[in-house]
């Protein structure tokens, strides 16, 4: 077993348990511990943009600390850290490169934080589940499925935060395939659609809901009409806006078909032939269970 | 609106500059940022006509509703031409308001059905995005 620390974030323990429980899962069955501090802090959700802002990278960096103590404590192999919620992997990915890119800020940091143990190296990696699986290999997943995927056709959503800014996502920002190659590596079909990279409107979804509502309308749309049967997402957020809020979406739009919206890591203890327990789907809304039945994945 | 060219003007681009680290100057209004902005339905001004008003000085680019709906997606510093990361610029519209402790939401508007539905991470960033 690899050991690599994982940040769960937030909302992973309560609306995206079944984002975790299927990642801890599907991890485990791959030879990969993932290894949760034994405290962590809110990651901020938000990147401190302002230039001059210092107080709101304290949060991420602290998480980070949390990481290097695994690792000095030897509970972990290497210095990496996993997230799932592409908000923390945001947040906490570009406060370290803040911390490792600007001395003064750096200098700062270092100078409020002093009832911390340890001084922060800022040699921690961050990376995304889906990092995690294309450095394991391909093949390593496809070994794995027991199950394949087959006839299911999935439209793989990024939304913003997974690949933008440019050269903080975990893929290309244009043109990202990672999605892609893991539901190939399940045995799934994946389908193009326009808007697999289009914003979800993120956290108006508050006091937004009706325009929430037209993005998601939107999106989904674009699915359907390029012939998906599921839309599979890394990101909590997304998938609330996208799931839920198709409720919303049938009041504003009548005619409009639900779709289920499932995580990525579901259909992985799917087609890795795990139980209830690990994929987790009683969680979703729509529920995708309807669909997958008649595809023959799902008892 | 009257277009001045004051040294007020100057301190105030040179402010927005200075906060969001962008040099807006390097707009040339090609519009692409607009153009693949997944808000431009809620924005009084596009997106592109905030950076201009940001180049002419102009206060009003802080009194545009835009800046209140942009999702900071980063979709515009994606496409943009010139290198500006114009969500950037919108944050730092934003934090020069709400510095002077303005709140844009506020979590009392919400039923409490809506409140217990909501993911945490959604209720969070909104308050971090729209409040001082």
């Amino acid at each position: 077993m690899t050991r690599i620390a994982y940040y769960p974030g937030c909302t992973l323990k309560t609306n995206a348990r079944n984002f975790e429980a299927s990642t801890l899962a599907t991890a485990e069955a791959l030879g990969i511990e993932l290894v949760e501090p034994g405290r962590w802090n809110c990651c901020g959700t938000v990147h401190a943009l302002a230039k001059d802002d210092v107080m709101h990278h304290l949060a991420p960096v602290r998480n980070l600390i949390r990481v290097e103590e695994l690792s000095n404590k030897g509970a972990i192999d290497g210095k990496q850290v996993v997230t799932l919620c592409a908000m923390c992997y945001n947040t906490l990915k570009r406060s370290n490169q803040v911390f490792n890119q600007d001395s003064d800020k750096r200098k700062k940091i270092r100078d409020i934080m002093t009832k911390e143990d340890i001084q922060y190296s800022g040699n921690v990696e961050v990376i995304h589940y889906l990092e995690a699986l294309r450095s394991l290999g391909w093949d390593k997943v496809t070994a794995r499925v027991v199950k394949p995927l087959k006839g299911l056709k999935v439209a793989p959503y990024y939304g913003c935060l997974l690949l933008r800014p440019r050269g903080i996502g975990v893929d290309d920002a244009d043109h990202p395939t990672i999605m892609e190659d893991l539901l190939k590596a399940l045995g799934a079909e994946t389908v193009e659609f326009a808007y697999s990279q289009k914003c979800c409107g993120s956290y108006h979804t508050v006091q937004m809901k009706e325009a929430v509502a037209d993005l998601s309308h939107r999106i989904l749309k674009q699915a359907e009409v390029a012939g998906a049967d599921v839309v599979a997402m890394a990101c909590p957020l997304c998938e609330y806006n996208l799931g839920p809020r198709q409720e919303q979406v049938k009041k504003q739009y009548p005619s409009f078909n639900s779709i289920p919206v499932v995580y990525f890591t579901q259909l992985m203890a799917l087609a890795f032939g795990l139980d209830d327990e690990a994929t987790a789907f009683e969680a979703n809304r729509p529920d995708p269970s309807p669909l997958l039945k008649e595809k023959g994945l799902l008892e | 609106m009257i277009l001045r060219t004051g040294p007020e003007n100057k301190r105030y681009r040179d402010r927005v500059k200075e906060l969001s680290g962008e040099n807006v100057d390097l707009c040339f209004q090609c519009g692409a940022c607009s153009s693949g902005c997944p808000m431009t339905q809620e924005m009084d001004y596009l997106p592109s006509k905030v950076i201009r008003m940001v180049q002419l000085g102009l206060e009003e680019a802080q009194e545009a509703k835009t800046i209140w709906v942009c999702t900071t997606c980063f979709n515009c510093e994606v496409r943009c031409p010139r290198g500006i990361d114009i969500a950037n610029v919108m944050e730092a519209l934003r934090q020069m308001v709400l510095r002077k402790k303005y709140n844009r939401v506020s979590l009392d508007d919400l039923s409490p059905e809506e409140l217990r539905e909501l993911p945490q991470v959604a209720i969070v960033s909104n308050q971090r995005k729209l409040t001082a």
